[in-house]
């Protein structure tokens, strides 16, 4: 059936609102296309919507208006069980009355595939995870990373196109966070699978996805590859929400082409790409990231703006320092550098003077 | 670890350690010692003497216990009767247990065994006088002195030597008799001598003294023996050599002796009081069941009896209780079903509803435990009667004809409508607090899976419910096997419970050894089903609430 969608479309939402109680939208007005074997991840902070949207996806909910499809076809009233979608949970939700394989074997049998057939497909999504050794046991016996990666094997052991993931690393610890990011990743691309996952974890969402969608009050306020996401976010709950910021309060001064200036709050001026500001005197929010902040004005144009700030604190941090200023009468102001030979090492009470080139400073909405 | 573990002063580690916890669980056993004694004093000792009753028998050996000697000997294939000696051990164990007024209560006890040898024992007891009366007669007219106490009391009373033993004997005699304290200070003491020459009498007459001086408080010296004493001292004569005798009143017993006074034959004594005592039926029952502890209420418990030949079932018209059995169980069984099928979904709308709702229902799942279980069983009578509620509506809506009403009590089905609503709670509180740890996301997974709902529920959320529906059926059952109350009330003849046989036995009967037979069954059965249980579902798994 993936021959006759077209790949630029395989799941979509389409004007999809949702409501639990009648007065509040959880999800308002979604709009999402998705092609076949993207690995897509639902970013953002809990009661954004991004559960309810995977749920709907599942089958769990139904939409309270617009279109879900999947494949070109409207799955609205096709029933869970019937829309063949994968899903791994939070809790993985293995069922503990059955040892590993018969788990797996579930998802199989329910489908009333022989039996030969079965085995070979419980032993085969094993190998997946490298969990053969397991087969017999009970989920309880398991490490969590261990029962993590058969809710996984089970989720894909019959062969859906579409797999959903609900926070699956949320309740392991990081070094096994990040061994089992980089294994899901590598079975997503290896097999194909078109993969929805959600959560929280900004470094997971930007490590794993090939798109993110970072939700928040119901709605997507961007989707994009990780890289622009970082680098271009479009307004600014993204630009605090991805990453460490730096922001600063002021008034659009001047607009030109791809720069403008900007007049901050304590009066000084600085440089700054206007983004989703569009009229002088209109209030702007800049944000600039830590490490793209230059201490000195040996790599800046000759015109280019500068601010006097006051070291405040000096964080050595192994690969990177981490210098405390205040500018502009913000006290929190960051900015990182590389741990370098020739790196200086800031004393706090020292003043210096910081500029940025006017690409790197985003003017966003207030 | 070849050597033990050592602490820092150098003695043994695992000592060390004993020594620093035993404190610890001192004081906590000090804090639980009040609870401890009082559930030790109120409910384990009552409970374990009253299970005890179940294969104690000391009252046949207590009540007769020179008859019981004299009978080891009979073998009632070779001899149609026991002997003359048995005869007469009966007849002195008789006397003094008629005195003490506990014949009946042994004739009571092997009643249970034999019928009628309740009336044989009361009825007997009274004619004992007559018997007495044979000796007692012409000795008293022979010469009035053995009419006065003074004579007898300077006859018996020790003058060198005491016989100590035959007093410790006589003390421990009635003691056990009368199940009262017989250590208390006696004006009396066995001649030593004398106990020698007339065993008998003298065994009697101590008897007599312990008895009066212990239980009526009065002193021996001053009063005049029973009559059972005469008897004796001419059965004591007829072999005792006097020749050498020359303690006090030593001419009155050669005079007595030359005279050849009657005595009595004992067996046809007991003959002509009751034509039963020449039958084997009452001595057979007396030897089989003289043991100290015996079997013979747990097989009663389960309708055979022990005879003289071994164990045999009871007469088929008697047979009653593995009938109860069985019904108490199949009818456990029926409730238990259902309060299951009534609870499941009850327990998994408690479980699934949002948290108000289900407040609301558990409130009404509660509530019937807030009413006296009489008044919920009353209830019922008012609904199922045969002029009921239910008979009314069924006659209003016209299913049912007016002399065609059910009879829904007083019958099992009564019984076990009642109880499966009395003990529903029960079942559905395990259920509930085992369904409510089952996550959601079990039923959502095995959908996504492919999965149906009911393939769902019955393959994923089910087997996980299953612990919650054993602990229940096991709350249920061994609530309901021993129920009393309810059965009672609307269970009529049809519906009862081997609890309200014991009930019977207990209150009305009087038959506690069979009603602790019946009670230790029951606590057996139900302690096994809960090692079953704990064996096949494991007993970690019940949680109540």
């Amino acid at each position: 059936m993936a021959d006759t969608a077209t790949d630029q479309a395989f799941v979509e939402f389409e004007r999809v609102q949702k409501s639990y109680d009648g007065e509040n939208l959880v999800v308002k007005d979604l709009n999402l296309s998705m092609p076949k074997g993207e690995f897509l991840t639902m970013l953002g902070p809990s009661g954004s919507g991004k559960t309810t949207c995977l749920m709907m996806l599942a089958g769990f909910e139904t939409a309270t208006h617009g279109d879900i499809r999947l494949g070109g076809v409207s799955i609205n009233n096709i029933p869970p069980h019937k829309r063949g979608i994968g899903m791994v949970f939070q809790n993985y939700a293995l069922f503990p009355h059955m040892t590993v394989a018969e788990n797996l074997s579930f998802p199989l049998e329910v489908r009333k595939i022989g039996k030969a057939d079965r085995e070979e497909k419980v032993m085969r999504a094993l190998g997946m995870v490298q969990m053969q050794d397991f087969a017999g046991r009970r989920p309880a016996q398991l490490s969590g990373g261990q029962q993590q990666r058969i809710a996984l094997a089970r989720a894909l052991v019959f062969e859906p196109e579409l797999v959903l993931m609900d926070e699956p690393l949320g309740a392991l610890d990081k070094q096994l966070r990040e061994t089992l990011q980089f294994e899901i990743t590598r079975l997503a691309h290896d097999l194909g699978i078109t993969t929805v996952y959600v959560t929280h974890d900004q470094t997971e969402a930007l490590t794993m996805s090939d798109r993110v969608a970072v939700f928040d009050d119901g709605r997507i306020q961007q989707l994009a590859p990780p890289d622009a996401l970082y680098e271009e976010p479009q307004n600014s709950f993204v630009a605090q929400f991805i990453g460490e910021n730096n922001t600063l309060l002021g008034v659009i001064e001047k607009i030109k082409g791809d720069t403008c200036e900007v007049r901050l709050d304590d009066g000084s001026i600085i440089d700054a790409k206007p983004i989703n500001v569009t009229e002088v005197g209109q209030r702007t929010r800049v944000s600039i990231r830590p490490e793209r902040v230059e201490i000195g004005t040996a790599r800046l144009t000759p015109d280019a703006h500068t601010l006097k700030a006051e070291v405040l604190e000096f964080i050595y941090m192994g690969d990177i320092f981490r210098t405390r200023l205040r500018v502009a009468g913000n006290d929190d102001f960051v900015i990182k550098t590389r741990n370098a030979p020739d790196q200086i090492r800031l004393t706090p009470g020292t003043m210096v003077e910081i500029g940025w080139m006017p690409q790197d400073c985003r003017a966003l909405d207030a | 670890m070849a050597e033990a573990m050592l602490a820092a002063d150098g003695t043994p580690l695992k000592r060390s350690l004993a020594r620093a916890l035993r404190r610890q669980k001192l004081r906590a056993l000090m804090l639980i010692a009040p609870l401890l004694i009082f559930v030790l004093i109120t409910f384990i000792v009552p409970i374990g003497s009253m299970l005890f009753r179940s294969v104690e028998n000391e009252m046949v050996g207590n009540t007769l216990p020179y008859t019981v000697e004299a009978l080891a000997e009979w073998d009632a294939d070779a001899e149609p009767l026991p002997s003359e000696d048995t005869f007469q051990a009966m007849f002195f164990d008789m006397f003094l247990a008629a005195e003490a007024k506990r014949h009946t209560r042994l004739g009571t006890r092997l009643n249970y065994e034999t019928t009628g040898l309740s009336s044989l024992f009361r009825q007997s007891g009274r004619q004992l006088d007559d018997v007495a009366d044979i000796s007692y007669e012409p000795l008293e007219d022979f010469d009035a002195a053995w009419d006065d106490g003074e004579t007898w009391y300077a006859l018996m009373n020790a003058r060198q030597t005491a016989d100590d033993a035959l007093m410790a004997q006589q003390r421990a005699r009635v003691a056990a008799l009368t199940d009262n304290e017989t250590n208390s200070e006696v004006n009396f003491a066995p001649d030593a001598e004398v106990a020698a020459l007339l065993p008998l009498a003298a065994r009697e007459y101590t008897a007599w003294a312990v008895y009066v001086a212990t239980q009526d408080g009065r002193d021996p010296a001053t009063r005049d023996p029973w009559e059972a004493v005469a008897p004796a001292l001419l059965i004591d004569l007829q072999t005792a050599d006097l020749s050498g005798y020359a303690g006090p009143e030593a001419d009155r017993l050669r005079a007595v002796q030359a005279a050849n006074l009657p005595v009595a034959n004992f067996v046809d004594a007991f003959v002509d009081m009751d034509e039963d005592w020449g039958t084997q039926v009452p001595w057979e029952t007396i030897q089989t069941h003289s043991s100290t502890y015996t079997s013979g209420y747990f097989l009663n418990a389960v309708d055979a009896q022990k005879t003289a030949d071994g164990v045999s079932w009871q007469p088929e018209d008697k047979q009653i209780l593995i009938t109860l059995f069985v019904r108490t169980i199949w009818m456990s069984l029926l409730i238990m079903g259902s309060c299951i099928l009534l609870g499941y979904p009850i327990a998994w709308l408690l479980a699934n509803l949002p948290m108000r709702k289900a407040n609301l229902l558990l409130i009404l799942v509660l509530l019937p435990f807030w009413t006296s279980l009489l008044v919920r069983t009353s209830a019922w009578k008012v609904m199922l009667q045969q002029q009921g509620v239910i008979n009314d509506v069924l006659v209003w809506i016209g299913l049912v004809a007016d002399d065609g009403r059910l009879i829904m009590i007083n019958n099992q089905f009564g019984t076990i409508v009642s109880m499966t609503h009395i003990l529903l709670p029960f079942m559905i509180l395990p259920m509930y607090s085992v369904m409510q740890t089952i996550q959601p996301s079990y039923l959502r997974a095995a959908k996504s899976l492919g999965a149906t709902n009911w393939t769902a529920f019955w393959r994923v959320y089910f087997p996980q419910s299953v612990p919650g529906i054993g602990a229940g059926s096991i709350l249920v059952f061994i609530l309901a096997i021993g129920y009393y109350i309810t059965p009672e009330i609307v269970g009529g003849t049809k519906g009862v419970f081997i609890s309200n046989r014991i009930a019977y036995h207990i209150s009305s009967s009087l038959n506690w050894g069979l009603a602790a037979a019946l009670g230790s069954i029951l606590l057996a059965a139900v302690l096994i089903l809960y090692w079953a249980y704990d064996k096949i579902v494991g007993i970690d798994n019940v949680k109540l609430g």
